[in-house]
């Protein structure tokens, strides 16, 4: 149960959210027809006949969109419909060459199923079932582009006939947090999947945001739903002041009306589109154009079989076989280029040291935690651009493992990698950084400090031996880093007696 | 020698591979006879004499060359003005798609280029394959070359392919395509004492046949006879991947397979086709077929198809209400007419576009589809209408358990006179009665002449067989036109 409570002026309100998710489907071609999809092409370059909707032409389904539809049901343990149907939603806009759009009303292809969703990172016992409804098949439509003339709008039909899914999810989120939550993790989903890129930015994934308020215990309350959402922050802000609005207008007497609203980033607040009077009768009827669509049972086993391995396997994996802390293993698995990242890492780290993966992941796991994502983090880049790629990742820490430098000394390589490129080794070659087991090297400096610090050596041998930290300071400092440390800990021993 | 423009398909065909006469001179025959007949039956929209030339060029080059024909080499034909021609108009008969030039051909129209049919021109039809006599037409009514003896008021050609009839039955074209969504392919060819068959639904592919009512669209062909309407569907037929409806099976071959012989078939004979007050003459027409099978080695049953009376109502919820979807791409902001008055937004251009475009046929039946599939009515019209198809679909596949193919008439009556029934639609629509239930049941139905009424006007039989059965429907059409003897033709007058 979420605590989640607007605070209202007669008392506190409960939020109930649900989402509609449109989501791209990964695919060179359109859901009806041969062209391409490819983002950022010149206008009207990307239209077939089909899509422009000329005289006589036919829709014929793209069975990639189906395969990658089924597959994100199985990804979600929904429910495969094997039979279902394809119906029309009839409206006219510019946008939408037939006047109608191609959906899935009746019988949707994919039926009931959930996702898990972690609601606080550190606790990974805060979990929630949110159940997802249904997804469907459907075409997306044109783009408008308002100013390219100064009293005409032009249509670029690129986007006309891509495949969406949408994925509806129940009425089960109860907070910002919540619906952020549910949205970042079925982007993970479908990432893993490769059903969906899931750019936000690009309008791969867009969200409609149905909210309403109750009192808690009551029943639901009218719902408006805000369109187009194109990023988690701004689902959690549409949320909030959705919510916000909603308790002010009943708390001032008013009603919230059942209306489609559209949420305006700068000013952070949604404003009202059409109301239900205005909406639309859509007279949805099964497209005569299109048959059932029937899979059947060597289909679906093909599309189960080529599942990869799904974020939460992959979390409780990392957790169990590799031994990793929760917080690392959900850090690894929340984006999939990441996971595939860090095993390429681990596999080459292992190979390397001649160990399990199980015995080095804890070291890969921390280098690519706290030292590479900081160092990119830097630079502004994140592992999809990284100079650094695994494998070199991994030389970088098979140097560590067998001493030949310290991680302080790790820290300086890795930041001369992301410059320039070059592998650990030469750079450590290259910059003398290798780091130095010469007793003789070590003795003189310690000799020279220990000289140098008279003082602190009665101190540490009157008993405060706090100062053995600030000897083997000394001693790394003038040995440039490049001491082994084991070596300095053992001769520092020796001569403090 | 007899007149070129006299011959059908095979018979021009055949003379053109044996050298008799060249395709060039067939051509260029019939081209002169489209253009002499066109100002007084207007069944051309636009003509295309050189397609037809170039078309005809071909085929006498290749056959100079020593190389092999194809079934339909050296033939001249009509296209109906509802298949996409690519380079040629291509209009629907409505003023929303005139000057429309598509850069596309459909896949029916290029199976016949293929086997070497020519273009003569774009038929006339009733506008978006929507009528029954051709009045709907925006470029102008076809008018049929029969007329009543010692009168001159001109008569429908039938609809909606009724270019494509007045253009077969006067000669000035060999054979037409035609399309067929509720009898517009069989109504026509009655009409006009010419044979038409409308095969199964998805053996004619519809990519590139501007639609008007998807699940019931099919394409096919009207010819002079049966066999010439065989040859031209085996060319036309075929699967495609680009209809999602199209059958995958292969086309057989029907030409060879044509038999006369009805010994050992049963022929049903439905008695709810008998309406009260039937006109006596195709009452009489159905009695003659009936004899003719029976004369022929078949077997007459009279059989039950009990949901016939709900084919009408029920056609007539489901074509217009996927008509009204089908059209909405006509919006004006594409290609077609665009009416953008003065200061006009898209709504606005939408309602001036569509007011103008649309003739009043097509306007009423976007209103009839439109009413039937809105919030509220839906299920009472359009669901209701579903259900009752497949108990008409029903009514077919349990009366094909015992019989081979079904006899009835095509039409209730023979050719009326342009006017006669315009102004009342539901009397235009009761042309359509015996027609549409096979179309509804998307089974394979043809027309043949099979006489005269007590006006000196053509009468058709209709053969419905079961799905896929082509070849039952062009045998027993066949055994009915050699017992027919139907040779009748209209006076010219043009």
């Amino acid at each position: 149960m979420s605590e989640y409570r607007i605070q209202g002026a007669t008392g506190e309100w409960e939020v109930v959210i649900g989402l509609e998710v449109h989501a791209q489907v990964t695919s060179n071609a359109k859901l009806f027809s041969g062209a391409a999809t490819a983002f950022g092409a010149e206008p009207n370059t990307r239209v077939s006949l089909v899509d422009a909707a000329m005289p006589g032409m036919l829709p014929v389904p793209n069975m990639e969109c189906i395969r990658q539809a089924v597959r994100t049901g199985m990804a979600i343990n929904a429910q495969i419909n094997k039979w279902s149907r394809f119906d029309r939603k009839n409206y006219f806009y510019a946008d939408l060459p037939q006047g109608y759009q191609i959906s899935q009303l009746y019988h949707p292809i994919v039926g009931e199923g959930s996702i898990e969703v972690q609601l606080d990172e550190k606790n990974p016992e805060s979990l929630k079932t949110i159940g997802i409804e249904r997804i469907h098949v459907e075409q997306d439509a044109g783009k408008l582009m308002h100013d390219q003339h100064p009293t005409m709008s032009y249509v670029d039909l690129n986007r006309s006939g891509v495949a969406l899914m949408e994925i509806v999810s129940r009425p089960d989120l109860r907070s910002p947090a919540e619906a952020g939550a549910y949205l970042s993790k079925l982007r993970t989903i479908l990432r893993y999947v490769g059903s969906c890129d899931g750019n936000m930015d690009q309008g791969s994934m867009r969200a409609d945001v149905n909210v309403s308020v109750r009192r808690p215990g009551e029943p639901f309350g009218t719902r408006t739903e805000t369109k187009n959402v194109n990023s988690v922050r701004f689902v959690m802000a549409v949320v909030e002041q959705e919510a916000k609005r909603q308790v002010a207008l009943i708390e001032d007497g008013g009603t919230v009306v059942q209306e489609t609203r559209l949420y305006d980033p700068d000013r952070n607040e949604t404003r009202s589109m059409r109301s239900k009077e205005d909406a639309h009768d859509y007279r949805y009827f099964p497209d005569p154009d299109l048959l059932p669509l029937e899979l059947d049972d060597a289909f679906l086993e093909a599309c189960r079989a080529s599942l990869p391995e799904l974020p939460d396997a992959k979390r409780h994996r990392y957790e169990t076989a590799l031994g990793l802390s929760a917080y690392n293993a959900g850090v690894l698995t929340a984006d999939v280029e990441t996971a595939r990242w860090f095993e390429v890492l681990l596999a080459e780290t292992a190979a390397k040291a001649k160990k399990s993966e199980a015995d080095v992941a804890k070291q890969a796991a921390n280098w690519l935690i706290s030292e590479l994502f900081g160092a990119l983090n830097k630079l502004g880049k994140g592992l999809d651009n990284s100079p650094v790629s695994p494998a070199a990742g991994a030389e970088l820490l098979a140097l560590i493992a067998d001493g030949t430098i310290s991680g302080s000394i790790a820290k300086q390589v890795l930041e001369k990698m992301l410059e320039t490129g070059d592998g650990a080794a030469a750079i450590v070659e290259r910059e003398g950084l290798k780091q130095t087991s010469d007793t003789g090297a070590i003795e003189a400096a310690i000799d020279a400090i220990l000289a140098a610090n008279a003082d602190k050596v009665e101190q540490y041998k009157a008993g405060k031996e706090a100062l053995f930290g600030f000897f083997v300071g000394q001693t790394m400092k003038a040995m440039q880093g490049k001491a082994n440390p084991g070596m300095v800990n053992e001769l520092l021993k020796k001569k403090l007696g | 020698m007899t007149n070129i423009t006299d011959l059908g398909i095979a018979a021009l065909r055949d003379g053109v591979a044996k050298g008799e006469f060249t395709a060039t001179e067939v051509a260029t025959a019939f081209n002169a006879a489209v253009e002499a007949a066109q100002p007084a039956l207007n069944a051309f929209i636009v003509t295309t004499p050189e397609k037809a030339l170039e078309a005809a060029a071909r085929v006498d080059a290749d056959r100079a060359a020593g190389k092999p024909l194809g079934t339909m080499a050296g033939v001249p034909i009509g296209m109906k003005d509802l298949f996409a021609t690519k380079g040629t108009q291509t209009t629907a008969a409505s003023k929303i798609l005139e000057g429309f030039t598509p850069q596309y051909e459909s896949t029916v129209s290029s199976k016949l280029w293929d086997a070497g049919a020519g273009m003569l021109g774009k038929l006339n039809l009733d506008q978006f394959a929507m009528g029954s006599s051709n009045e709907t037409s925006a470029f102008g009514n076809v008018i049929s070359p029969w007329r009543r003896p010692n009168d001159t008021a001109p008569l429908a050609p039938g609809g909606s392919s009724g270019g494509s009839s007045a253009a077969v039955a006067a000669r000035i074209a060999p054979a037409a395509t035609g399309t067929d969504t509720g009898g517009s392919i069989r109504q026509p060819a009655a009409l006009t004492g010419i044979s038409g068959i409308k095969p199964t639904y998805g053996r004619c592919s519809r990519w590139g046949v501007v639609a008007f009512a998807s699940s019931l669209d099919q394409a096919g062909a009207m010819a002079h006879d049966v066999t010439d309407c065989a040859i031209m569907l085996e060319a036309m037929a075929g699967f495609d991947p680009k209809d999602s409806t199209s059958l995958n099976l292969p086309v057989p071959e029907w030409t060879a397979g044509l038999s006369a012989d009805m010994r050992g078939k049963k022929v049903g004979i439905p008695r709810e086709y008998r309406l009260d007050g039937m006109d006596p003459d195709v009452a009489r027409s159905w009695d003659d077929g009936i004899a003719w099978l029976k004369d022929a080695g078949a077997e007459i049953v009279e059989i039950s198809l009990p949901h016939t009376k709900y084919a009408l109502p029920t056609y007539y919820i489901i074509a217009p209400a996927e008509a009204s979807s089908n059209l909405a791409r006509y919006d004006g902001v594409r290609y077609g007419l665009r009416d953008l008055p003065d200061g006009a937004g898209l709504q606005d251009m939408y309602a001036a576009t569509r007011a103008a475009g649309f003739g009043p046929e097509v306007k009423r039946r976007i209103m009839i589809g439109t009413y039937v599939l809105s919030a509220g009515f839906y299920d009472a019209y359009y669901t209701q209408a579903q259900k009752v198809r497949t108990l008409i679909a029903r009514d077919f596949t349990n009366a094909f358990m015992d019989v081979d193919v079904i006899l009835v008439p095509t039409a209730p009556s023979s050719a009326f006179a342009l006017g006669e029934k315009s102004a009342d639609p539901l009397e235009m629509y009761l042309n359509d009665v015996f027609s549409v239930p096979a179309s509804l049941a998307g089974l394979p139905a043809m027309s043949v002449p099979a006489g005269l009424d007590r006006n000196g006007l053509p009468l058709g039989l209709q053969v419905i067989g079961k799905a896929f059965d082509e070849q039952g429907v062009l045998n027993a059409s066949l055994a009915l036109e050699e017992r027919a003897q139907f040779s009748a033709r209209p006076e010219k007058w043009w």
